[in-house]
């Protein structure tokens, strides 16, 4: 990744042209030509460094649900239980954490009442209760990852 | 929303394809011309339902190794105000009240610190305590160990075999 790379990160995750011809309007702005973008994108993307290129959508807006959610696992049992919850295509992203309650996941369902049929799911298969904590109020991020 | 943009959002969840004109390429799976795939996408841009557009990066691929997610137990009466004062700061990546699950569970703001290393996080905090006045405010630092998962949230049933990039979020 060079300082280009850094530029295109820092520019695009403020948004992306909705136009016939948006990479070219983007590359423009980085005083890149629109096939050098599309390279430059598809190797950050093949390094892993973006992990997508497109839209993020609002859950609730679209009708779907999305939670974050908690257990408290053993750490003998952990294992099993990470690879039960991962199973789970409505489990986004999941992280072991420094805390009595040990696994954190992200929840996003197609509809609202999927989310208590998923979490129901989990606790009946790892045999763990499940803590759901769900958004009440979301306060708004002005400035992004600065690269 | 009706069921083409359901289809549009299947087919785009994934991410843009990269080529030259990639509403045009969308809109030929469709069966929609150029100008209804810009119309309807600004169309869910305005609704809200796509919130941003554009890259989304992996923060540790990036250099960010440390990821703490903080959580505070404020008054009910305090947590609107002191979460707008959290989410200005620009180390904080994410902030949300979200419900305390008594008796286990008393903490009711949560907001996300992304950093090089685990002593620039605690830097942060230290830092956003004394902005924030949070000096009698129980809070613990929850870092991450492990990630085990990270693809994008999916929001309808993906029409295509194979995405055209790698989820993530």
């Amino acid at each position: 990744m060079d300082a280009k790379d850094r530029e295109i990160i820092n520019e695009l995750q403020g948004g992306f042209p909705v136009c016939e011809h948006p990479y070219a309007e983007a590359a423009h702005r980085l005083d890149l030509t629109e096939d050098e973008l599309i390279e430059r994108l598809r190797a950050l993307l093949a390094q892993g460094i973006l992990s997508r290129f497109g839209p993020m959508y609002h859950a609730e807006r679209m009708g779907g649900g999305l939670t974050l959610a908690a257990m408290q696992i053993p750490p003998a049992d952990f294992e099993r239980v990470a690879g039960q919850v991962n199973a789970f295509a409505e489990v986004a992203h999941n992280y072991a954490r420094d805390h009595a309650l040990n696994m954190w996941f992200v929840l996003a369902t197609e509809t609202r009442e999927r989310i208590d049929e998923v979490l129901r799911e989990i606790e009946q298969q790892t045999g763990y209760r499940v803590y759901n904590m769900p958004k009440i109020e979301e306060f708004f991020i002005g400035l992004r990852f600065a690269v | 929303m009706n069921e083409l943009d359901r289809r549009l959002i299947a087919e785009i969840q994934c991410g843009l394809p990269l080529v030259s004109r990639p509403y045009a390429r969308i809109g030929a799976r469709l069966g929609l011309s150029e100008d209804e795939v810009l119309a309807r996408i600004r169309a869910l841009q305005e609704n809200g339902a796509i919130k941003r557009f554009g890259v989304i990066v992996r923060h540790h691929e990036l250099g960010y190794h440390a990821n703490a997610m903080v959580v505070w137990d404020v008054a009910d009466a305090d947590v609107h105000a002191i979460g707008a004062q959290m989410s200005a700061l620009d180390y904080v990546t994410l902030c949300y009240r979200r419900p305390r699950q008594l008796p286990d569970w008393p903490y009711n703001l949560f907001c996300m610190i992304h950093g090089q290393d685990r002593d620039s996080v605690l830097a942060n905090i230290a830092e956003l305590i004394a902005r924030c006045h949070l000096e009698n405010i129980p809070y613990q630092v929850l870092f991450s160990r492990r990630r085990f998962k990270q693809c994008g949230a999916r929001y309808a049933p993906s029409t295509d075999a194979g995405p055209l990039q790698r989820m993530g979020t």
